[in-house]
């Protein structure tokens, strides 16, 4: 019960100074759209419907990376990532509260970019939309870890789509294929396997990342 | 190129990396080398000046 | 080490009767298990050092995934002028191994960069303990992608006609996997015992002046 407390308390203080600063999710909006735009003139105009899915994930990884490369920046400034290793509770707590707020901002931009890239480009079915979700879960599971990873490191924002990118293209590759397939179902159960496992993984594993 | 000439290449490129490997471990090892003669001659000097000042105060 | 390259080099060629691409097979492939072989064996070095928090799997862990990381390499290159020879390009996505080495080359590259920009220490230690562990599943997992990416990306299934393997060649395959195997270990040993008397070395240095 206190888990999920703290989880909440933490995933509600992320979303606070968002709103307070909106340092993040205004800028994510706005990169969302103008990739999409940007892809507009970057493709053929007689381009199918096919190759713009594939653009439409390229956005959504660069979106999630740009959200992700500033979730540990309000921690890292002001040195409280220290003190909340040494707070109380359970440490994994922290990731899980980090991840909720990270996939709230992801989804937040999406419910703008969905639609957009739906009027821009080629229509999205249900099977599309469950695949952009559950990618979305993984990409926020494996990145507010990683993320953790890179803020402690000299070259952070530099670091972490590299860390990030090749740990995304399974999710790449089951997202296209929940939205182009004529066999979504298969992809979305991939998507779901790989989201479990990768967040089995870093809820166990964060704690040695953040601890000195 | 022939499919003779891969297969030499194919062979060639592993050769080629594994010669490139050991030599920069064999350079590597020089580096060890001398740094360890470094420190011997100063764990040296420091035992010859230890053994001729440890006297001086007892004296 | 020597010996084991020669062992590699000599006893490979004695079978060729499936034209002569065929004998890339006796190389390719062993190099490509033993870079399986070695990231598992990081993963696992990395596993003990979560577990037991002793100091020493730390190098182990890091020498091992740069075996793998130049045997990877090694694969795709090999990889490549195998298919150069047989299906007359330099790349393929329809390789699946292909594509997967290529996937967990870029990981692993990400792996260095981040060892080599974090200061070092346990934490350090740690945060590339469970990046290796990220990469051994995620083995598995891109390579069960990647099977599955087969039937949007390329709807025709490559079938590679792989002849089944008369009794000399799987005795030619398991030598040289072997040897391979050796030069992996033996690499491992070097790199590792060099790795270990520098650090000595340094702390050795500090000590004394």
């Amino acid at each position: 019960m206190s888990y999920v407390s703290d989880v909440t308390a933490l995933a509600s203080k992320d979303l606070k100074v968002e709103l307070r600063a909106r340092d993040t999710l205004p800028a994510m909006l706005l990169f969302v759209l103008s990739t999409l735009v940007v892809f507009r003139f970057a493709l053929p105009s007689d381009t199918q419907d096919d190759a713009a899915y594939g653009l439409l994930w390229v956005a959504i990884v660069f979106t999630a990376l740009l959200g992700l490369s500033r979730a540990w920046v309000p921690e890292q400034e002001h040195g409280v990532l220290d003190a909340l290793v040494l707070a109380p509770c359970d440490r994994s707590a922290i990731w899980l509260g980090k991840t909720l707020a990270t996939l709230l901002f992801l989804l937040a931009a999406q419910v703008v970019a969905l639609p957009a890239f739906a009027l821009f480009f080629a229509p999205l079915d249900a099977t599309a939309i469950a695949g952009v979700l559950l990618a979305d879960i993984g990409i926020c599971v494996v990145g507010s870890l990683l993320a953790a990873m890179a803020a402690a490191s000299r070259a952070r924002e530099l670091l972490l789509p590299l860390l990030v990118l090749p740990l995304s293209i399974p999710l790449v590759i089951g997202g296209v294929g929940a939205a182009v397939s004529a066999d979504g179902e298969r992809f979305l159960l991939f998507l779901a396997l790989y989201d479990a496992v990768f967040a089995v993984l870093s809820w166990a594993s964060f704690e040695y990342v953040v601890t000195e | 190129m022939s499919q003779g000439e891969y297969v030499a290449a194919v062979y060639g490129v592993v050769f080629v990396v594994v010669l490139v490997y050991v030599a920069i471990m064999a350079a590597k090892l020089v580096r060890l080398e001398r740094e360890m003669a470094e420190l011997l001659e100063l764990a040296r000097r420091r035992a010859a000046t230890a053994l001729t000042d440890e006297p001086v105060p007892t004296a | 080490m020597g010996l084991a390259v020669l062992l590699a080099l000599i006893v490979a060629p004695e079978d060729a009767d499936q034209g002569i691409s065929q004998r890339i097979f006796y190389i390719h492939v062993p190099i490509a298990l033993t870079a399986y072989f070695c990231f598992g064996l990081g993963a696992l070095k990395a596993l003990l050092l979560l577990w037991r928090g002793d100091e020493r799997y730390d190098l182990e862990s890091y020498v091992a995934i740069h075996q793998g990381t130049i045997f990877g390499s090694l694969t795709l290159v090999t990889g490549a002028l195998w298919a150069k020879a047989s299906w007359g390009v330099w790349w393929t996505w329809d390789s699946n191994q292909l594509v997967l080495f290529l996937v967990l080359f870029l990981f692993y590259c990400a792996y260095f960069m981040l060892r080599f920009s974090l200061p070092e220490g346990a934490r350090r230690a740690r945060s590339s303990a469970v990046y290796a562990l990220f990469g051994v599943v995620l083995i598995p997992v891109s390579f069960l992608a990647i099977r599955l990416a087969e039937d949007f990306i390329h709807p025709t299934v490559f079938t590679r006609e792989g002849p089944q393997m008369s009794g000399s060649m799987f005795l030619t395959f398991v030598v040289s996997w072997s040897a391979v195997t050796l030069l992996a270990y033996v690499l491992y040993r070097v790199e590792l015992t060099g790795k270990r008397i520098d650090r000595d070395l340094r702390e050795l240095r500090e000590v004394l002046s």
